[in-house]
């Protein structure tokens, strides 16, 4: 079975955002007001934090992306009353629209804060109302929502293999930020097989995970020269 | 005998005078608290149209003010039952005046502990999903099957002492509109020896079947944070601590229940200084308790220095939620201390005052252990500002008086004060005190030389106090 994970190297992101653009884009993530924003109500799957190091004059301002951890043992999924929150069985932490009742206990016991709750019935302009991605569900109002991976587009690459009677490849499912990052900081792949790129980075001694003293043991590693002062 | 049947018939007349006389007073208490329901059921049209965005929740602080009602008032909850059940098995004679408005208050208020977390959901019509398809692994499912347990036997708990009341008013309203609807809640009750008999077992059996489940819901209620990782949640004292801030507002809120009905009611001669003075030193040996709980969780999450609990503790101690946190040690501890320490002050106007400052400070605690650890999420990252909207406040109010207006309309159509259980400590209480107390100590020579099946049982328990010796 594959282990689905994701290796962003911190040295290599230069801020432009694009992954949090197409991240936006492909989920049909609800565009937020500027109040909403300012309210702490936007929902962004992936987000670009920006960290300043030193004083000045010697100041350097560092990036980092953020998307769903995907833990193996997520302390969302744990709380969540009704399995609306659930591992999948290759690695992806997934959310059940429908099913969710909107008590947001994941949310509150996610260390990382990296899930999100609709506070308002989802609006679209005419214009966006014919971009938005058949393939993946609208949200209504009441639930949370959160990074999948681009699961849909790991559905598909699946049922073209399955057309063209062959295996299903490594290369064949990438998420959408993953396939627009310009500099290349962002690599995905299957943590269990060997000879994946993610396979060897994430065993690299620049390689770090998010609150690893959690035990949560996030899919997603990160990659620094010397240490990480977030 | 004569001498007797007046004094009952006085009683009677004493304890129905409520449900049958209605002054002014009761209508406008009435009005104000229709007029604060209706203001936070057009707030709870508003949510249920535009979604929780009406709220100041946000991210990450996404519990606030309904997570601390549904556990303050699950915590008031604990009044009635836990108190009246104890007492009632410890055979303290002088629960009688006071258990049935410990137990209403129980029920009534266990409602809205559970309307607020369905309120606080964001999807309240998908809530039987947590029976069709719940997860047992989820605090919260614990808290389902906890609550409605509760929520069951306190209901029960408070049906069964009520029989023999409601078959008397029965009796009082025959053919009138009220007689049929005290006729069908009777279920044909006559009062017979078995009927007797089979009621004084059930009520000794819900007495003690409901304290362990009065003390579990509290313990999961505080399960759905202890379970997190979230820092200050994650505490292991968290089960005793809730069920100790349980029990001590509850005691704070039936002390508020009883000088209100004292005075409205008009049942000084029922509910004397003595049961104040009693259930006012129990406030304070929960208050000294609670402090103790506070104390110890506080001090080991400082001392033991991890940032991220640190950062908790000192939005406590220091921070946004210093003012709340302090009027809490204020109004929970330093309040009841001084006031209640002193017999010249434990009097029924400074118990009424102790325990409105308790109930406020109790809220203030679930306040305070809720917020500020969601404003201090693990990561230093997301750092977030709440401020409850007009719609959450006007919710609150709303529950508050909803809860008041039930409580009255209770008082207006059953006794208050169990009239069968007063009767019951007149005729049998006294007897039986006398004869308990009179076990505890060693035989006099005359009673030795009296003989009879109660001498002879003090005999040999006297006997049993010698060979410890």
């Amino acid at each position: 079975m594959r282990k689905w994970g994701m290796v962003i190297d911190l040295d290599r992101c230069a801020g432009c955002q694009a992954c949090v653009v197409a991240c936006k884009a492909e989920n049909n993530v609800v565009h937020s007001d500027p109040v909403q924003e300012e309210t702490f109500r936007a929902i962004s799957w992936m987000s670009v934090l920006t960290v300043m190091e030193g004083e000045y004059p010697d100041v350097k301002e560092r990036y980092f992306p953020r998307p769903c951890m995907h833990c193996e043992n997520p302390p969302c999924v744990k709380v969540c009353p009704v399995g609306a929150t659930y591992k999948n069985p290759e690695g992806i932490v997934a959310q059940v629209y429908t099913r969710c009742i909107g008590c947001r206990y994941c949310t509150n016991n996610c260390p990382y804060t990296l899930k999100y709750f609709n506070y308002f019935r989802p609006r679209w302009t005419r214009e966006m109302k014919n971009l938005l991605n058949p393939d993946v569900p609208k949200r209504q109002v009441g639930v949370v929502e959160k990074c999948t991976f681009c699961h849909h587009r790991l559905q598909k690459a699946k049922e073209d293999a399955r057309f063209e009677k062959r295996e299903l490849r490594e290369k064949d499912y990438v998420p959408a930020c993953v396939q627009t990052c310009p500099t290349g900081a962002l690599i995905f792949g299957d943590l269990e097989n060997p000879k994946s790129e993610v396979f060897r980075l994430s065993k690299i001694s620049r390689a770090f995970r998010l609150l690893e003293e959690l035990g949560t043991e996030p899919q997603v590693f990160y990659l620094t020269e010397g240490e990480w002062h977030g | 005998m004569d001498n007797a049947r007046d004094d009952y018939s006085k009683l009677e007349e004493d304890l129905i005078k409520p449900i049958t006389q209605t002054g002014r007073d009761f209508y406008i208490t009435v009005a104000i608290l229709l007029a604060v329901i209706s203001v936070g059921v057009f707030a709870w049209i508003i949510q249920l149209r535009d979604g929780l965005g009406v709220t100041g929740l946000n991210r990450p602080i996404y519990w606030g003010f309904y997570i601390t009602n549904f556990v303050f008032f699950i915590g008031i909850s604990h009044a009635g039952t836990l108190i009246s059940a104890i007492l009632r098995l410890a055979n303290a004679e002088w629960r009688r005046a006071i258990t049935r408005s410990a137990e209403v208050i129980t029920v009534l208020v266990l409602f809205w502990g559970v309307g607020n977390i369905i309120n606080d959901l964001g999807r309240p019509e998908r809530l039987l999903d947590t029976i069709f398809h719940g997860k047992f692994q989820s605090p919260l499912l614990w808290d389902v099957v906890s609550i409605s347990a509760y929520l069951i036997c306190s209901s029960v708990y408070l049906y069964l002492p009520l029989i023999p009341d409601i078959a008397l008013l029965r009796d009082k309203f025959k053919g009138t509109k009220r007689g049929k609807f005290y006729r069908i809640l009777a279920i044909g009750w006559k009062g017979t020896a078995k009927q007797w008999k089979i009621l004084q077992r059930m009520i000794s059996l819900m007495a003690i079947l409901i304290i362990p489940i009065a003390v579990s819901v509290h313990t999961v209620v505080s399960y759905v944070f202890a379970m997190t990782i979230q820092p200050m949640w994650h505490s292991t004292i968290f089960g005793p601590y809730f069920v100790t801030g349980a029990i001590f507002s509850g005691i704070a809120a039936l002390l508020i229940a009883m000088v209100v009905i004292r005075k409205s009611c008009h049942l000084q001669a029922y509910l004397k200084p003595v049961h104040f003075n009693n259930l006012g030193l129990l406030l304070l040996v929960m208050s000294i308790l609670w402090f103790y709980f506070t104390f110890t969780e506080n001090l080991t999450s400082f001392y033991g220095a991890e940032p991220s609990h640190l950062a908790v503790f000192y939005a406590k101690l220091t921070g946004p939620y210093a003012p709340y946190f302090w009027s809490m040690v204020f109004l929970c501890f330093i309040l009841p201390m001084a006031i209640l320490s002193n017999r010249k002050t434990r009097t029924i106007p400074g118990i009424f005052i102790v325990s409105c400052g308790v109930i406020v400070g109790m809220w203030l605690e679930r306040y305070t252990i809720v917020l500020p650890t969601l404003i201090n999420p693990r990561l230093p990252i997301e750092r977030g500002v709440y401020t409850p909207s007009w719609v959450e406040l006007a919710i609150t109010a709303a529950c508050f008086a909803a809860f008041i207006l039930l409580y009255i309309l209770f008082v207006k159509m059953f006794p208050i004060v169990s009239i069968w259980e007063i009767k019951e400590g007149k005729e049998l209480g006294v007897e039986e005190t006398t004869a308990r107390v009179k076990s505890y100590l060693p035989d006099t020579v005359l009673e030795k030389k009296s003989g009879g099946s109660g001498a002879n049982e003090n005999d040999s328990s006297s006997r049993r106090e010698n060979d410890h010796e």
